[in-house]
């Protein structure tokens, strides 16, 4: 449109069709289109050309590429799936609740509340230093071991726990980030129409912090829902204990690749979602 | 000058191939050393104090015999340590044979060799003292209702599904310790392990550890057999094989068996 | 009684002293324009006597009660006094009416429902009442700024403070704020105007102030102010601005 309009303005008069610069925009990108294709395609027929000319290549075919296995395995992996997708959605919540609250929590102003305040700085700095495993290894056994009774020391339980821990750690992170993204004017004008600290952060900031993080938070998920498999190690056999166990017992990496195919099949769609949506916030705020 | 290098070569040759019987020349990895692979960590009784070079321990002396026959003297035998992964993983392997009380199975057949099974486990239920106290007994129909475990690589885990079937989905473990460690803070009440390693944890590892029984081996569809692991189509395997059949059929792997796993002996069968 | 004094007001960010001393006599229903050129002043005052900024020195009073006594409780006084600002400061995410309601609801504790009728009359008197359901994103600025203002004043303020609420407003735009400042003056709000439009100033104040470098350097009635200035900087001022 805009375009079109300074074409009519440099020739003087109203375009009827296409302007210059439309002319030579549609060839630069015919012309580049073309490239990409062809440079992608000449790099697919090298990969398919050359990897099966590797030495090793049917032993690898054999163990990881394994039409028999893959088939024989698949429908077993998927349900063990199914685990993955329960634990993730119960402990998503979860998270987000925690994850606000410590995000709140370094959000204190009050001096009598300077506790909670070092709460969440302590909180955050302790579980985003160590490795999730450790904390699964460490609240998955460590706490059944003090002597709860079944069913209260299930690895699901704690397993969760150990996962709603860590991760709350980065999502409060990323609340605050989103919190502190709300320009002070947006707290003036609450404190001027006589609105509470608390009111404020209910109605007016966290409303549009929240927002804001969604990409953020959105890739956080998605890397849950990968870290989720490390449950396995206290237990459950989710997808890829399951895989283990196939892999064990047939000797052959084959169900590995169909779990990490399980796993794409979810995680690329939602991170292209996070991508689109973060790309979207940036060009409505510019 | 030709001819003291010729002799020179002959002499080293000759003495190389004096070291070594027949089958086995030139089809180690590095000539005339034989590389055995092992756990990281090797666990008694199959190997003494993680140090297999001392010849302690079921695995270890298995391994040295077996060298021996093949005609290399302790020295010429060097020791790596591998994963379950990286065993069976394609391609080269840095070990001529890895034992860490692999099964033999066809299907891990089909992606490596085995040697004949130097070893017939029989498996065992590994419980702690709580439990029995509670009422778990040696027969099936008892440990149906118990909550199982297992370490995820081993053949107990068909094992399970096939002879005990319990009534609640087992939970699997990457490793003995992590079993260990679920059966101590109650998350498990029993878990299936072959005879001796059960008799390892019950004895050291877990404090109150009872051996509740064993199934004999020939009780699975197919008994489990632990064979050396090596790459597919090592020329190895024969000379191996033949170690193997004159060390049983003369007596003398029973008698390492005998010296490192009596223990196995007298542990009840389960109906 | 004055409604709002303020006596010997110092405010500094920092190293920064920005108040060094403001004087400044408000009668109930008066209207009073602050002018200055920027940075003089202006808008921290306003803030200061809104309570969004805590005094170093002085004090201020509302209908003769001290309310810059440190650590008393601003909220109370904020309710009484409404504050507009340059930049709109509308809430995002929700629509013009919810805007308007939010601080009632919270504030003075009544529902939605019990609010629409006189809130509709709010956004009916400047010219919303079509405007109510939309977001701020999808006003223009004047349209967003005289929301800003029913905003302030559903909250039944006896001041209003208005800090340069046009300047960032198109040309074009001035205007309609301005003319709801004028329905404001003839229905008798007290008010406290910083700006830059001097006509409006002049057309309509009471008493105009002339802040330079943090205090009150003349004041009058604009006729005098604009026309003969006491002070060579207010001179000076008023020759580039005019």
């Amino acid at each position: 449109m805009a375009l079109a309009d300074q074409g009519g303005q440099g020739t003087g008069r109203p375009a009827p069709g296409p302007t210059r610069r439309q002319i030579y925009e549609a060839e630069v990108r015919r012309r580049s289109n073309l490239i990409a294709a062809g440079s992608t395609l000449t790099v697919l027929i090298l990969l398919i050309v050359l990897i099966p000319m590797a030495p090793g290549w049917e032993g690898v075919k054999k163990s990881f590429f394994n039409a028999e296995v893959f088939a024989r395995t698949f429908p077993g992996l998927l349900e063990a799936f199914l685990l993955d997708v329960a634990i993730f959605a119960w402990s998503a919540p979860l998270i987000f609740i925690l994850g606000l609250l410590i995000a709140l929590c370094r959000d204190v102003r009050k001096p009598a509340l300077y506790p909670l305040r070092l709460f969440g700085i302590l909180y955050t700095d302790i579980f985003r230093g160590i490795p999730v495993i450790l904390v699964i290894y460490l609240v998955g056994f460590g706490v059944p071991g003090l002597g709860l009774p079944r069913p209260w020391n299930s690895p699901y339980i704690w397993g969760t726990v150990a996962l709603v821990l860590t991760y709350a750690a980065y999502v409060a992170e990323v609340f605050r980030t989103g919190i502190e993204s709300i320009h002070q004017s947006q707290r003036s004008a609450a404190a001027s129409l006589g609105l509470s600290s608390s009111d404020t952060m209910r109605f007016v900031i966290l409303p549009q912090a929240i927002r804001r993080v969604v990409p953020a938070n959105m890739n956080l998920f998605i890397a849950l829902q990968k870290d989720v498999a490390l449950l396995s190690f206290i237990g459950p056999v989710e997808i890829f204990r399951q895989a283990g166990v196939y892999k064990s017992l047939l000797a052959n990496f084959t169900p590995y690749v169909g779990a990490a195919l399980i796993f794409l099949a979810i995680t690329i769609p939602a991170t292209r979602y996070a991508d689109y949506l973060l790309a979207k916030q940036s060009k409505a705020r510019s | 000058m030709k001819l003291v290098t010729a002799t020179a070569i002959l002499s080293f040759a000759a003495s190389g191939a004096s070291a070594q019987n027949q089958c086995a020349a030139g089809k180690t990895i590095d000539d005339g050393v034989l590389t055995v692979a092992t756990g990281n960590p090797a666990y008694y009784p199959w190997v003494m104090d993680d140090a297999p070079e001392s010849k302690q321990g079921f695995e270890a002396a298995v391994a040295y015999a077996v060298a021996e026959r093949m005609g290399f003297a302790d020295d010429q035998v060097t020791w790596v340590r591998s994963s379950f992964d990286q065993a069976i993983q394609p391609g080269a392997k840095d070990f001529d044979f890895n034992l860490q009380q692999y099964s033999i199975t066809p299907e891990r057949d089909e992606i490596v060799d085995f040697s004949a099974p130097y070893y017939s486990a029989a498996m065992a239920v590994l419980t702690r003292q709580v439990i029995v106290d509670l009422g778990a007994e040696a027969n099936i129909d008892a440990l149906r209702s118990l909550k199982w475990g297992a370490d995820a690589n081993t053949t107990a885990v068909p094992m399970l599904a096939e002879v005990i079937a319990p009534e609640s989905d087992p939970l699997l473990y990457g490793d003995n310790a992590d079993v260990v460690e679920a059966m101590k803070a109650g998350q498990i009440d029993a878990a299936l392990f072959d005879l001796p390693t059960a008799l390892y944890l019950s004895a050291v590892v877990l404090d109150d550890g009872v051996i509740l029984g064993q199934f004999p081996a020939e009780r699975s569809e197919s008994p489990d057999q632990f064979g050396m692991l090596l790459e597919e189509g090592n020329p190895l395997k024969e000379c191996i094989d033949a170690a193997i059949a004159e060390m049983t059929a003369d007596g003398s792997l029973a008698a390492i068996e005998a010296e490192w796993l009596s223990e196995t002996t007298g542990v009840p069968v389960i109906q | 009684m004055a409604k709002l004094e303020a006596r010997g007001v110092m405010k500094a960010f920092g190293e920064n002293a920005v108040c060094k001393g403001v004087d400044l006599n408000v009668d109930e229903g008066e209207m009073v324009c602050l002018i200055g050129a920027s940075g003089s002043g202006k808008s921290t005052l306003l803030r200061c006597l809104n309570l969004l900024e805590p005094i170093d020195d002085g004090i201020i009073l509302l209908d003769g009660e001290d309310i810059s006594i440190p650590g008393l409780d601003p909220q109370p006084v904020r309710q009484r006094i409404g504050m507009v600002f340059q930049s709109f400061n509308l809430f995002p995410h929700m629509t013009a009416v919810e805007n308007v309601m939010l601080a009632p609801r919270r504030v003075r504790g009544l529902t939605r429902g019990a609010l629409l009728p006189e809130v509709t009359a709010l956004f009916e008197r400047f010219g919303l009442a079509d405007r109510m359901r939309h977001y701020p994103d999808q006003l223009s600025g004047g349209q967003q700024q005289r929301v800003a203002i029913v905003r302030a004043l559903a909250m039944r303020p006896e001041i209003m403070l208005f800090d340069e609420i046009t300047s960032a407003l198109d040309p074009e735009l001035v205007g309609e704020v301005l003319d709801v400042l004028r329905q404001l003056r003839a229905e008798g709000m007290t008010m406290i105007i910083a700006t830059h439009e001097m006509g409006f100033a002049r057309e309509l104040a009471d008493k105009v102030c002339f802040l330079e470098n943090g205090i009150i350097l003349e004041e009058g009635p604009p006729d005098a102010l604009f026309a003969n200035p006491k002070r060579d900087r207010t001179r000076a001022f008023l020759s580039r601005v005019l």
